[in-house]
C-alpha cells in the first residue's frame, strides 16, 4: 500500500473540487473494493476523498412514479427498503446474491457500480495485465480463464464485470445520474459500463472528475415475475460464474414484455434487445425461453477452461425465465436451487 | 476416577477465547514494538543480481531493512535448520543467500515503527533477478517422478494378478495443491529485554520444536530463548515446523535490540506450506465373488527441489484390505516451489480418497453394495505387517452408520433417485488413521487448599487439549474440575512433541496419569503416617484420589483428605513431574477408522451440487470429551465436503505463481454449503493400546469424506469425477 492523502468531501461540488484539482485521486465510498486493490497496490491512488458522508443516502419517489436511490445507500439498506422490496424485488433479490453480510452493510451502490474484475491476474502486479498495466499484454487469454468473459471480449481482455446489483438494474433499464465539472447528466446503466475494446484500462464511461449521485429505477418494477438465479462454485460469498436476472410481464401465459440479463459473462451486465423481442407476444414455455438463450448467447467465444459457461447460461436463462413465469422467485436464503 | 472423562464437558479455555481475553501471538504486547513486513520473489528460480533498498531505508519510521546481505549471522549447517518434524533435504534459510528458489520466497524484512509504514515500505524495495528456467506443474513433470525409497516388498504379484483378474479397475484420481488458511495468520512476536533474552510469541504446534530450531539457526543457549504459544488460531499442520516468520523476527529482534513483530498477510501465507497435489493410481482387481485378489497404488506427489517431503498415501491400500497379491510405490516430482508440509490427515486424506473412490469403481463393476465389497474384502489384521489390531469396530462402523443414514433403502443404479430437478447420490467410503503415541512430561502442582495447577509444553492448536487435560486430572486428583488450572504452550514446561498426528489426546492423558500417580504416592505417605490412619499400610495400587480425599480403592470410605493428609505431614505444596513413555508393542497395529455416508442432491441440468447429509460412525477408542470430540468429527466433515467440492491451489505455471491466494478465490465451504451431518462415535473399547484405551480423534474425521462425495456423486449422476475439487462444469455435458 502506498502512501495517500485523505480529504473528507463537504458536498458533492466540494468533491468533484478535489477530483480535478488532484489527478491520481479517488474517491473512496464503502472502500470494500478500493482499500482491498490499494492492498494490493493495483490501485495507488495519491489522494482518497471520501465522500461517504455526504447527504446521498436517500431513497425518493419522484413525481413520474420512479425511484431515485443516492449514490451512499448501503447495499444492504437498499436491498430491505420496503419500495425495493415491494416494487423491485429482482434488485433486492441480486444485491442479496452478492458478497456477504458484512460486506453489503459497507458497500455503496455508487461502488458497486463501480467495482473492478476478480480476474487473478489484474490483482497480481508480477503478471502482464492490459487493464491494469495498458499494452503489458493479457494474461488470462492463454492463462487461467475459467471465470472469463464469453461475450463482447477483445483481443486485449477477457475480464467480467463481477457485480450482481448492476445485472438487476440493466434489466431494469436504471439510469445512473452522474455530476461533474461541466455539470449533471444521466446515462442509462447498459451504457454505463463499456466493453474492454482496445482500452480495457477503461471500465465504464463516468469520466474524468465525475461521481456517481444516484441511480434511478424507472416506474416498471416487474414486481409480479420475476428471477435472480446466480450459479457460482459454493452456495453463498463466491462470484458468479453466470448470472441471470430475468422480468416477465405476462397475460395469461403470453409474454407482454421480458427483459433479461446476464452477470458473469462480460465485462458489462449483458442484454440482448433482440432476445427479449422474440419473447414478446410468445407463451411462457422452455422452448421460447430456449430460443432467446440461444439470441443472447450469440457470438459467444471461448478460451480454454471457461467452454462450459456458455451451456451453463443457456440453462440457467431458460431456468431464471421458468422461475420468473411461474412466480417462483429464487431465494437467496435457502440453501438451494428452486 | 471418571467423573470428567467420557462426558460432554464444554471447553475450559471456551470463555477465554470468545471474549478475547485469550491472547495470540500477533497480539502480545512490548514496549517499544518494532513491526516487519516482509518482501517476497516475484520468480520462481534464479538469483538476486541487485536488491535496491536504499529507498525504503529513507521512509520516516523505517528502522531497516533487512536482506541475505546485511542480516546478522544465521547457522551455515542444514543440522541447525532441522526441526523435528523436518524431511530429508537441506531445509529453506530466509534471507540467507540470494538463491531464490519459489515464488513468493521471502527476500527482505521491512522493520519500522508502525506496520503499515513497514507494509509501504516494502513497496519500495527494487529487485533485479537473474531469472532461471523453472518448472511447477506436477502433471507435465510427471514422467520425471523418482521412488521416494525404496518401495515395500511387493505381496506376490500384483502386475499379473491385476493383468489376469475377473474385474478389474485402475484409475488415476488427482488431488490437487491446498492450503490450510488457519483463521489466525502466521504472526511472531519476538520480545527482546535488556539483557539480550528473547521471549518468542509464535504461532507453532510446537513450542519446543521452535525453541530447539532457534537455538540452533541463532547459536543461543537454551536460557536464552523462550517461546511460547499459549493460543493457537488453527494450525492443522501448517504450524508443525517452524514458519519463516518466527526466524525474521527473531532476525529483526537480534539486529536492532528491540522487540519486533511479523505478522504475514493471507497472501503470503500461501508461500509456506500446504498439502502437495498428488497424483494417486490405484489399481484393483477381484475375482467375480467380489474377493480383492490384486492392489496397486501408485502416488505421485510434489515436493520442493530442497526437500523430500513425503508422506503414507499408500499404505492404507496396504493394510486396510485383504489381497494376496499388492504392490505399492511413493513417487517424487523435485518441482521450483516451496516445500510441502503435513495438513490435517496427511497422506490419508488424499491417499484413501483415492482408494475408496476406486473401491466404489470396482463394486459398481462387480454389481455389489459398496459395503458388501468392503465386508468381503474385511481384515481383522493389518495387511502390511500381518498384524492384528488392538481394537477395530470399523464392521459396527459400517453397521450403525449404514443403519443410521438408511442405507438399505439405496437403489444402486446411478441416477435413478430423485428429488424434484436434484439427482440424489447416495455414497459411502472407509476411513483410516493411525493410532500414534508419544512421551510427554507433565508437572502437577498440588497445594493445600486442594487445587492443582497442571503444565506441560504440548500446545493446544484449537483441537480441545486444555479441556482434556483439566478432565483427565480432575479424574486422576479426584477434584473438581474447576480446581484444575492448566499451562500449556512454553518452551520451559515439561517436554512434549510437537501436537500433530492425533497423538495428543493419548499421550497428554496419560502423562497426566503418570504424574497423579507421583503425586497419590506422596500423599499416600503422609496420609499413613497421620496417628490411626484407615490408610495405614495401604498399597499405592489400592488406592485412589476422589472427592478430595486418598481412599482405599475398593473402600473409598477409608479416606484421608488431601487437606488433612497435607497439614499433617507440614506440606504446603506438593509438585510432582514424569515423563510418560509408552510400552512398546510390535505385536499389534493401532489405528482408528470410520465408515462415512454421504447424500448429494445434483441439479441435473445446473450441475449444483449440494452435500445434504454426512453421516460419520467413528471407531477411536475412548471419547475423553463427547462435546469437543463431535466438533472435531463435524469440522472435519466440513472440511471433507471442501476437499470435495471446494478446495483447490490454483497456480500459473507460466508464472510459476498462486493465483488464488486469498480466502475470497480460495474456496472452502460457507455455512450455506452445510446441511446435516451426524456423528455416531462406536464403542471400542481398547485394553491393550493404552491404560484409558485412547487412540485420537484429530485427523480421522476428514479421511473418507471427499470419496464418499465423489461416490454420492457418481451415484447421482452416473458421471465419475476424477479430479478434485468436483466443481459443477465437470459435471455439465
Ligand atoms: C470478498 C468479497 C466478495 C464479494 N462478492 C461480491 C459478489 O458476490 N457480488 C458482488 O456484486 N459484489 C461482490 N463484492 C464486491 C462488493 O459488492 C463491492 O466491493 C462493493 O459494492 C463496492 O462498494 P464500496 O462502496 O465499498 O466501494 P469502494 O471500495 O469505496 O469504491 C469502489 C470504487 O468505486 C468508486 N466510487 C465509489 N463511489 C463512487 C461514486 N459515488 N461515484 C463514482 N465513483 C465512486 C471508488 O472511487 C472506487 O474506485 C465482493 C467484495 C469482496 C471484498
Ligand atoms: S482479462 Fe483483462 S483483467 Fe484479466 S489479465 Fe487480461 S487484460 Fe487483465
Amino acid at each position: 500500500m502506498n502512501n495517500f492523502q485523505y480529504a473528507r468531501a463537504t458536498d458533492v461540488a466540494d468533491a468533484i473540487r478535489l477530483l480535478a484539482a488532484d489527478p491520481g485521486a479517488k474517491l473512496i465510498a464503502g472502500g470494500t473494493n478500493l482499500i482491498d486493490l490499494m492492498k494490493e497496490n493495483v490501485e495507488r491512488p495519491t489522494r482518497l476523498i471520501d465522500i461517504s458522508r455526504l447527504p446521498l443516502r436517500k431513497v425518493e419517489e419522484t413525481p413520474d412514479g420512479s425511484l431515485r436511490i443516492g449514490a451512499l445507500v448501503p447495499n444492504s439498506d437498499l436491498a430491505y427498503h420496503p419500495l425495493i422490496e415491494q416494487r423491485y424485488p429482482l434488485l433486492a433479490s441480486a444485491i442479496l446474491a452478492g458478497a456477504s453480510a458484512q460486506l453489503r452493510n459497507m458497500a455503496s451502490v455508487g461502488g458497486n457500480l463501480m467495482q473492478r474484475t476478480r480476474c487473478a491476474y489484474f490483482y497480481d502486479t508480477a503478471t502482464p495485465c492490459n487493464k491494469r498495466h495498458p499494452g503489458s499484454g493479457c494474461s488470462a487469454m492463454d492463462g487461467l480463464n475459467r471465470n472469463h468473459a464469453i461475450l463482447g471480449t477483445s483481443a486485449a481482455c477477457i475480464a467480467t464485470n463481477p457485480s450482481d446489483m448492476s445485472v438487476a438494474l440493466a434489466a431494469l433499464d436504471a439510469l445512473v445520474h452522474i455530476a461533474g465539472p461541466s455539470g449533471e447528466r444521466t446515462i442509462a446503466l447498459t451504457d454505463f459500463h463499456r466493453l474492454p475494446g482496445d482500452k480495457p484500462h477503461v471500465d465504464t464511461n463516468l469520466g474524468t472528475g465525475e461521481i456517481i449521485t444516484a441511480i434511478e429505477l424507472p416506474p416498471r418494477g416487474f414486481a409480479q415475475n420475476y428471477s435472480y438465479l446466480k450459479i457460482r462454485d459454493r452456495m453463498s460469498y463466491a462470484f458468479a460464474l453466470v448470472s441471470v436476472a430475468a422480468a416477465l410481464e405476462l397475460e395469461g401465459n403470453a409474454i407482454g414484455g421480458a427483459r433479461v440479463a446476464l452477470g458473469g459473462v462480460a465485462h458489462k451486465p449483458w442484454r440482448s434487445l433482440e432476445a427479449e423481442a422474440a419473447l414478446r407476444g410468445q407463451a411462457a414455455t422452455p422452448d421460447h425461453f430456449s430460443h432467446a438463450a440461444d439470441l443472447l448467447l450469440q457470438g459467444a467465444t471461448t478460451r480454454s477452461h471457461n467452454g462450459f459457461k456458455v451451456e451453463l447460461a443457456r440453462r440457467a436463462i431458460v431456468r431464471t425465465l421458468t422461475q420468473a413465469a411461474n412466480a417462483t422467485p429464487q431465494s437467496q436464503a435457502h440453501k438451494k436451487i428452486a | 476416577m471418571n467423573a470428567y472423562v467420557g462426558t460432554p464437558t464444554s471447553r475450559v479455555d471456551g470463555r477465554a477465547k470468545v471474549t478475547g481475553a485469550a491472547k495470540y501471538a500477533g497480539e502480545f504486547p512490548a514496549d517499544r514494538l518494532l513491526h516487519g513486513f516482509v518482501v517476497e520473489a516475484t520468480i520462481s528460480c534464479g538469483r538476486i543480481v541487485r536488491l535496491d533498498t536504499n529507498t525504503a531505508q529513507q521512509v520516516k519510521g523505517v528502522l531497516d531493512v533487512l536482506t541475505h546481505a546485511n542480516r546478522p549471522p544465521l547457522a551455515d549447517k542444514d543440522e541447525a535448520w532441522k526441526d523435528e518434524v523436518a524431511p530429508d533435504g537441506s531445509p529453506f534459510r530466509p534471507l540467507y543467500d540470494d538463491t531464490i528458489r519459489f515464488n513468493g520466497q521471502p527476500i527482505a524484512l521491512v522493520v519500522a515503527e508502525d506496520w503499515e509504514t513497514a507494509k509501504f515500505a516494502a513497496t519500495l524495495v527494487r529487485v533485479e533477478y537473474e531469472q532461471h528456467g523453472f518448472a511447477t506443474d506436477l502433471e507435465g513433470e510427471r514422467s520425471n517422478a523418482a521412488e521416494k525409497d525404496k518401495p515395500h516388498k511387493p505381496r506376490g504379484d500384483a502386475a499379473a494378478a491385476l493383468a489376469g483378474a475377473d474385474v478389474r479397475h485402475e484409475a488415476d484420481y488427482v488431488i490437487p495443491t491446498e492450503h490450510h488458511n488457519p483463521m489466525e495468520l502466521y504472526a511472531t512476536t519476538a520480545v527482546w529485554d535488556d539483557n539480550g533474552k528473547l521471549t518468542i510469541y509464535d504461532k507453532t504446534q510446537g513450542v519446543q520444536n521452535v525453541h530447539k530450531f532457534l537455538c540452533g539457526v541463532f547459536d543461543k543457549k537454551p536460557d536464552d530463548i523462550r517461546v511460547a504459544s499459549p493460543y493457537v488460531g488453527g494450525a492443522f499442520g501448517s504450524g508443525l515446523r517452524p514458519q519463516y516468520q518466527v526466524v525474521l523476527a527473531t532476525l529483526g529482534a537480534l539486529a536492532l535490540k528491540r522487540s519486533v513483530r511479523v505478522v504475514l498477510t493471507r497472501q503470503q501465507m500461501y508461500g509456506l506450506g500446504y498439502r502437495p497435489m498428488t497424483i494417486e493410481r490405484v489399481g484393483l482387481g477381484a475375482k467375480s465373488d467380489g474377493t480383492l485378489d490384486a492392489i496397486t497404488h501408485e502416488a505421485i506427489a510434489v515436493t520442493s527441489r530442497y526437500e523430500d517431503f513425503a508422506r503414507n498415501d499408500t499404505g492404507w491400500a496396504e493394510q486396510l484390505y485383504k489381497s494376496p497379491n499388492s504392490r505399492f510405490s511413493h513417487k517424487l516430482v523435485h518441482l521450483d516451489v516451496s516445500t510441502p508440509c503435513d495438513m490435517r490427515a496427511p497422506g490419508a486424506a488424499s491417499g484413501v480418497c483415492a482408494l475408496e473412490c476406486a473401491m466404489d469403481e470396482l463394486a459398481v463393476a462387480l454389481k455389489l453394495d459398496p459395503i458388501e465389497l468392503r465386508l468381503k474384502c474385511y481384515s481383522d489384521h493389518d495387511q502390511s505387517e500381518n498384524l492384528p489390531y488392538t481394537s477395530k469396530q470399523l464392521r459396527e462402523c459400517y453397521a450403525r452408520g449404514a443403519d443410521a443414514f438408511g442405507w438399505s433403502r439405496r437403489n444402486p443404479a446411478p441416477r435413478s433417485m430423485r428429488d424434484g430437478k436434484d439427482l440424489v447420490g447416495w455414497g459411502m467410503a472407509t476411513g483410516v488413521w493411525e493410532a500414534l503415541q508419544m512421551p510427554v512430561a507433565v508437572r502437577i502442582v498440588l497445594t493445600s487448599n486442594g487445587h492443582a495447577e497442571v503444565s506441560c509444553a504440548a500446545s493446544d492448536i484449537g483441537t480441545g487439549t486444555y479441556t482434556i487435560v483439566a478432565q483427565v486430572a480432575a479424574d486422576a486428583l479426584g477434584l473438581p474440575i474447576e480446581n484444575i488450572s492448566v499451562r500449556l504452550a512454553d518452551s520451559s514446561l515439561p517436554q512434549a512433541p510437537v501436537e500433530g498426528g492425533s497423538w495428543m489426546a493419548a499421550s497428554s492423558a496419560h502423562a497426566v496419569l503418570a504424574a497423579a500417580e507421583e503425586v497419590r504416592k506422596e500423599l499416600l505417605g503422609l496420609a499413613g503416617k497421620i496417628p490411626g490412619s484407615p490408610l495405614a499400610g495401604a498399597k499405592l495400587a489400592d488406592t485412589v484420589l476422589i472427592d478430595g480425599s486418598i481412599a482405599g480403592a475398593s473402600d473409598t470410605s477409608r479416606a484421608v483428605s488431601i487437606a488433612d493428609a497435607m497439614r499433617h505431614g507440614g506440606v504446603e505444596r506438593i509438585e510432582k513431574e514424569k515423563l510418560n513413555q509408552f510400552d512398546e508393542d510390535k505385536k499389534h497395529a493401532r489405528n482408528t477408522h470410520s465408515a462415512v455416508f454421504a447424500e448429494v442432491k445434483v441439479d441435473e441440468e445446473l450441475g449444483v451440487i449440494r452435500v445434504t447429509r454426512v453421516v460419520s460412525a467413528v471407531a477411536a477408542g475412548r471419547i475423553l470429551n463427547t462435546k469437543t470430540g463431535r466438533s472435531q468429527i463435524m469440522g472435519s466433515v466440513v472440511w471433507g465436503i471442501g476437499m470435495a467440492l471446494h478446495e483447490e491451489t490454483v497456480m500459473d505455471h507460466r508464472f510459476g505463481r498462486i493465483m488464488n491466494a486469498n480466502i475470497a478465490e480460495y474456496h472452502i465451504p460457507v455455512n450455506a454449503d452445510v446441511h446435516d451431518i451426524d456423528v455416531i462415535f462406536v464403542d471400542e473399547p481398547d485394553n491393550r493400546i493404552n491404560k484409558l484405551g485412547i487412540k485420537g480423534l484429530g485427523e480421522i474425521g476428514i479421511v473418507g469424506v471427499p470419496a464418499a462425495i465423489a461416490n454420492a456423486v457418481y451415484h447421482a449422476t452416473g458421471k465419475r469425477i476424477r479430479r478434485f475439487p468436483i466443481t459443477l462444469d465437470k459435471l455439465l455435458d
